[in-house]
């Protein structure tokens, strides 16, 4: 073991780029976790590629950050193995794990300069693997230059916006060479603008460097457009896993439809091989449904509107509104059924009140 | 052109004020409340100490503080304080850290029994100390066969002062350990760190002010207790009295000169410890402030 972890040192002298190790795969198989009587993970099962920059997504409570800290080692699941290149994790410690963890409000340290900070992983090894303070000292900056902070090296945390204490926070989890990388909610604390170049950043550090790279997020956006799959997690359980074109466009579950970008669901049932409202058939071609009351899902912006349409869904507009480079408008569908919201294009004039009729263009069924 | 039309309003002396100003009386009144305060109350007794101190002249001075018994006294508090505050770091740290940073049933419980020391008066910690280990209390015949005396002896006068400081150190260091959380401590867990490592690398420096702070408003206290050290000592001149029981008995015995010549010893240990606090705020103070900011 300790063999393993020492492996992942060695240190480059004079070296522009620094020659990261072989990413690993990361295998969670039948993971449980149990607080006191309440279940917080499900029996979690999920593959992680080598090199793979994936997101745990989901509203809070669905677990994600539990996952996280096992595999930090931070937390041990109550059944279930983690294996990290096949190798079981789980016996190994926190310290021995060799995992880079970045948290949301960074954790920097704040008596340490920044300098300090991203050098304290190799300072505190044992003296047999630990480097000297100079080799500490230039890999410190060469992180400082890969995180884009030159010249920041003696300034204290406090003295940082947030952005580069995320960033510094950051080079300080690479320092230790880790196996893998855990980002809990790591833009969660900044604003929009600064999460939105952040992200970039850490895409463009992520294929520079290559290492597996878990996000916990809630946010949706980030999820979709930093990983390379994002896995969807609902009280404890995996709701889907998939790239963020399958997981918007294939949503597994009703849970992934309405949590995944905008969506509107409409009470149905399903007959003679069709989609009813009341007495009238959707003009929705329906593959092998069985019989019974069923949810319509369909995206605000995926429809077909026209004047009473036979076959669409009938409504009467409630409100419109400018939403953007977009138009609103609320319609209510009668009957008990609440309302659906489409999405049109700016100069949509043509009617803001009174009856209209929606097809959805895209849609999915779930009983 | 926004100053001219409010001007009016105003009165033209208010142009510019701050609205957060109190006007001047205002402000007099409140500094010179103050200020009046802190002469009445602390500097002039202070000076008093002083003055009766040097009454009978400097030779009379060093003579009560050089007195053997006068010695012994000094000796013996600085050896209780000694023995006393770093109980109370250890003490402090190790509740602060369980109460901050662990779940665990009976945390209430435990923090407030670490106030009771204040809420309990001295005179009464010093008497359980007699109860449980004098000559007739519950392990005093026993500790005596055994040779062993706490009452009326150096162990009692620790025992006691701990009792009575153990609330200083642990209540600087809950509030701020509980706001710090343990996220840093993970962090360095993560980065590799020992446990041992963490707690002196991260979690100590992370609270060393307050820890800090806490030690000398300690070693103010270890140092001047007098009420339940007072129960415990037996008054055994050049033995067992410590800087303010010795005051005390000079007092009584209308010395007063040497009474306030020792006096001025322990007030000047409190005003040593005092411009240690403030050195090193002054000191640190770009460190103080950003380990308060971030």
């Amino acid at each position: 073991m300790d063999a393993l972890v020492s492996n992942a040192v060695n240190y480059p002298t004079e070296s522009d780029e620094w020659k990261w190790d072989k990413p690993v795969d990361v295998s969670v198989q039948n993971v449980e976790r149990r607080f006191g009587d309440t279940p917080a993970l499900h029996g979690i099962s999920l593959d992680i590629r080598a090199g793979e920059l994936i997101a745990l997504l989901g509203p809070s409570g669905s677990g994600k950050t539990t996952l996280l800290r096992i595999l930090a080692g931070l937390d041990v699941p109550n059944a279930g193995r983690v294996l990290f290149d096949g190798e079981d994790a789980l016996r190994l410690t926190v310290q021995e794990r060799n995992v880079g963890l970045v948290f949301q409000n960074y954790a920097l340290f704040r008596h340490m300069t920044v300098l300090e900070n991203i050098g304290f992983g190799l300072s505190v090894r044992p003296r047999s693997r630990r480097p000297n303070r100079n080799e500490i000292r230039n890999r410190a900056l060469e992180l400082l230059d890969l995180v884009q902070l030159t010249g920041l090296e003696k300034r204290y945390p406090s003295q940082l916006s947030g952005g580069q204490r995320q960033r510094v926070a950051f080079a300080r989890a690479l320092a230790i060479e880790p196996r893998v990388l855990l980002l809990d909610e790591p833009f969660g604390a900044l604003d929009a603008k600064v999460r939105r170049d952040l992200r970039r950043w850490l895409r463009e550090i992520h294929d520079r460097t290559g290492h597996t790279t878990v996000f916990v997020t809630h946010d949706q956006e980030e999820a979709l457009e930093l990983a390379d799959r994002v896995v969807v997690m609902s009280e404890g359980k995996i709701e889907q896993v998939g790239t963020p074109d399958e997981v918007y466009d294939q949503p597994a579950s009703p849970f992934v439809f309405s949590f995944i970008g905008e969506s509107n669901m409409v009470p149905v049932r399903v007959e003679h091989g069709k989609i009813w409202i009341d007495d009238e058939p959707l003009d929705l071609a329906v593959g092998d449904v069985p019989s019974g009351p069923a949810r319509l899902y369909f995206r605000p912006h995926d429809v077909e509107i026209g004047d009473s349409s036979p076959g669409a869904i009938q409504g009467q507009i409630t409100m419109q509104r400018r939403h953007g480079g977009s138009r609103r408008l609320d319609l209510d569908i009668g009957a008990g059924r609440g309302s659906v919201e489409i999405e049109l294009p700016a100069d949509f004039s043509h009617r803001t009140s009174g009856a209209i009729s929606v097809r959805p263009r895209r849609w999915r069924l779930y009983s | 052109m926004s100053e001219a039309a409010i001007a009016p309003l105003l009165g033209s002396e208010n142009r510019g004020a701050i609205v957060t100003t109190e006007r001047w009386p205002v402000r007099a009144l409140l500094i010179g409340v103050a200020v009046v305060f802190l002469l009445l109350f602390l500097l002039l007794p202070l000076l008093a100490v002083l003055v009766e101190a040097f009454r009978a002249g400097l030779g009379a001075y060093f003579r009560a503080i050089t007195e053997p018994d006068a010695l012994a006294a000094v000796r013996l508090t600085l050896l209780v304080a000694a023995i006393a505050v770093p109980a109370n770091i250890v003490f402090g740290l190790a509740a602060a850290w369980a109460i901050a940073k662990f779940e665990f049933k009976g945390k209430s419980i435990l923090n407030s029994l670490i106030d009771l020391p204040f809420s309990v008066s001295p005179v009464i910690a010093g008497l359980i100390y007699v109860l449980l280990f004098g000559a007739q209390g519950y392990f005093g015949p026993y500790l005596q066969s055994q040779g062993i005396q706490i009452v009326f002896a150096l162990p009692g006068i620790v025992l006691a002062t701990i009792f009575v400081t153990v609330p200083f150190v642990a209540r600087e260091l809950v509030p701020l350990m509980q706001e710090q959380g343990t996220q840093d401590e993970e962090a360095s867990l993560s980065l590799g760190a020992s446990g041992w490592k963490t707690f002196f690398r991260v979690t100590l420096p992370n609270v060393k002010w307050a820890l800090l702070y806490g030690v000398i408003l300690c070693n103010a206290r270890a140092m001047g207790e007098f009420g339940a050290v007072s129960v415990v000592s037996g008054h055994i001149r050049g033995k067992t009295n410590t800087m303010p029981l010795h005051v005390e008995i000079l007092y009584n015995e209308y010395n007063f000169a040497a009474a306030f010549a020792v006096a001025s010893l322990l007030a000047l240990l409190a005003l040593v410890t005092l411009f240690i606090k403030v050195a090193l705020e002054w000191r640190y103070a770009e460190q103080i402030s950003a380990s308060r900011r971030h």
